[in-house]
């Protein structure tokens, strides 16, 4: 499934340092049903959360979104619950990029005061957030060209199937300024 | 301009000379995942149309986050992974053979100067060997099952140089159970870390892959210990970084006067001396886990329970890193001086570090652990909570029933 581009959803917020124990809890990451790992997403964060969340919504965060383990079981039950994309003022390594592996867009944006309730529109190509009732413009993190392509093909694994492979690849071209 | 170690490992890995902030694709040396992320990675290496793997040779499959199966949704998992290891020829340890960390460095999957991509946030333990060594996700670890490469972020690189000498009692975990302290569950997050240092040069094997693991509650993507004292069974050519390379932050701490240190609940860059935290009574008390459960943790723990029992009300309970820790531990009586205190041995694995199945502790009751995360819920039970420490510390704590400064019990342990 292609990842689509701009994404618009209503808002979460939630504080800093949500680890992934808080995002699903290691008792139940031993499966590979997506459907049991969405029931307890959040859980022990804010036990609502499941009930609350509709999909296409987006989960707001604060710094270091995804703390912890390397369990792509964390962005998954995200995906599976129905959250479009997630936005926070900075990530977690792994985190981050298991999210994008997936094909779940984390959105870096430094400075933000959203609320809970907000309708937001998230463009990637562009790197801007908007809250469309306030109308205010948050500036997000340029993605590397490599995670705008994998999302953009919905995840890693119809990346590297698309192209058979990581292809011929230009670290000149990568570098940053 | 002179390079650091993780610029000159990946650049060799690259086949161009890289610099921080470059994005590359690299060759990979080896890949591992566990129980815990292998079932995704070989659903996620299907997707990708993968058959054969790259390379069987460097690649591994470890049971052991919930081992034995505790249920029988866990025991299917266990079968997919040992039917995908059959079916592809890949290294399958099984339930007791022992943490995957332990047992890559063990077992000579990894080597100073590789790339090596683990399905866990605890890869950079292999740091220890001066490898560069990253905890990546399932389908990451997937894409280098089926193509031996994968792309990556040339990281910063902060510079933790250390001096001075650990007093007795204190141990490589209060070093960077102290360091995650100062610089914070995020303090290096996308960095590699160097730790070098005359303090670090006398260091143990066992006591370097304490310090590599727990860069992953700082946030950092690898470590890289300096090899130049390494102490090794086998010839390799250290990798030293440039006099000029270039460094986010270079720190020195003087260790010489390092008190054994607390991390609180519910996160493990709350840490504290000790002296702020004696007293705290215990129900629990774990000793294991990819930070402590090696031979040297265990042997820390008899020095303090030898002829002793654990105060009554306390469960004490052990994980060895590895059946080759736990064989060892029994040769040399190790082992019946600890189950003689009262200690409950348990499989060689991850045990009841994350929760998944032993050892989960009741609402309201405070655990004391040797392993390297304390988030509330860690353990199984969120009404819980979790405080880490050495493993002198824990059995300490074990002895008599609430933190205590370990050099009191050593001392008294030392008078006849
Ligand atoms: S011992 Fe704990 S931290 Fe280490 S790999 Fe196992 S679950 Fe992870």
């Amino acid at each position: 499934m292609k990842t689509e581009n701009p994404i618009r959803g209503r808002s979460h917020v939630y504080g800093d340092d949500i680890d992934t124990d808080r995002i699903i809890p290691g008792k139940y990451t031993k499966t590979l049903e997506l459907s049991q790992l969405a029931e307890h997403v959040l859980e022990d964060l804010d036990p609502e959360f499941r009930a609350r969340v509709e999909v296409g919504d987006i989960l707001v965060a604060g710094h270091n979104f995804g703390c912890g383990s390397s369990r792509e079981q964390a962005p998954l039950a995200l995906k599976a619950a129905g959250v479009g994309a997630v936005v926070a003022k900075s990530f977690a390594r792994i985190f981050y990029r298991n999210a994008i592996n997936i094909g779940l867009p984390a959105v870096e944006v430094p400075e933000h005061d959203i609320g809970t309730g907000a309708i937001l529109n998230v463009r990637l190509t562009d790197g801007v957030v908007i809250d469309e009732r306030s109308g205010k413009r948050f500036r997000a993190t340029k993605m590397p060209e490599v995670m705008v392509d994998i999302l953009q093909a919905g995840g890693l694994a119809n990346y590297l199937k698309e192209r058979g492979g990581y292809g011929p690849f230009s670290t000149e071209q990568n570098r940053t300024p | 301009m002179g390079q650091t170690i993780a610029e000159k490992i990946i650049s060799r890995h690259a086949g161009a000379t890289v610099q921080a902030g470059d994005i590359a694709v690299v060759d990979v040396d080896g890949t591992m995942a566990t129980d815990a992320t292998a079932p995704f990675a070989i659903r996620a290496f299907r997707e990708m149309g993968g058959t054969g793997l790259w390379d069987p040779e460097r690649v591994s499959l470890v049971l052991d986050h919930a081992t034995p199966a505790p249920n029988e949704r866990v025991g299917n998992l266990h079968r997919l992974m040992r039917e995908f290891a059959s079916e592809t020829g890949c290294t399958l340890y099984d339930v007791g053979e022992g943490i995957c960390h332990q047992l890559m460095v063990e077992k000579g999957h990894v080597r100073p100067g590789d790339i090596f991509l683990g399905a866990d946030s605890h890869t950079p333990t292999y740091g220890a060997l001066g490898a560069f060594a990253v905890g990546v996700g399932s389908t990451d670890m997937a894409a280098v099952m089926l193509t031996g490469k994968t792309w990556l972020k040339v990281p910063q690189t902060v510079r933790i140089e250390l001096t001075g000498e650990l007093q007795p009692g204190v141990e490589p975990k209060d070093i960077i159970l102290f360091l995650v302290g100062k610089l914070g569950i995020a303090g290096a997050t996308y960095e590699a870390i160097e730790f070098a240092g005359e303090a670090v040069d006398t260091l143990s094997l066992a006591g370097r892959m304490t310090l590599a693991n727990m860069v992953a509650e700082m946030g950092a993507k690898a470590a890289l210990v300096d090899t130049r004292t390494l102490p090794s069974s086998y010839p390799f050519t250290p990798t030293a970084a440039d006099e000029d390379a270039a460094y986010r932050a270079v720190h020195t701490f003087e260790i010489s006067g390092l008190r054994p240190q607390i991390s609180l609940p519910h996160a493990p860059d709350k840490v504290v001396a000790i002296d702020s935290a004696l007293g705290t009574e215990v129900q629990s008390a774990f000793i294991g886990s990819c930070t402590n459960g090696r031979l040297e943790d265990l042997h820390a723990a008899a020095a303090v329970l030898q002829d002793r029992h654990v105060a009554p009300g306390v469960r004490l309970t052990i994980a060895p890193a590895s059946r080759q820790v736990f064989n060892a531990a029994v040769r040399d009586g190790t082992v019946a001086i600890l189950s003689a205190a009262g200690a409950s041995f348990i499989t060689s694995g991850c045990g009841p570090c994350v929760g998944t199945h032993q050892g989960v502790p009741g609402d309201g009751e405070v655990v004391i652990s040797s392993s390297n995360r304390n988030f509330r819920g860690r353990m199984g039970n969120p009404r819980a909570s979790i405080y880490l420490a050495s493993p002198t510390v824990v059995a300490a704590a074990a002895l008599t029933g609430k933190i205590v400064d370990p050099a009191e019990v050593l001392a008294e342990q030392g008078s006849p």
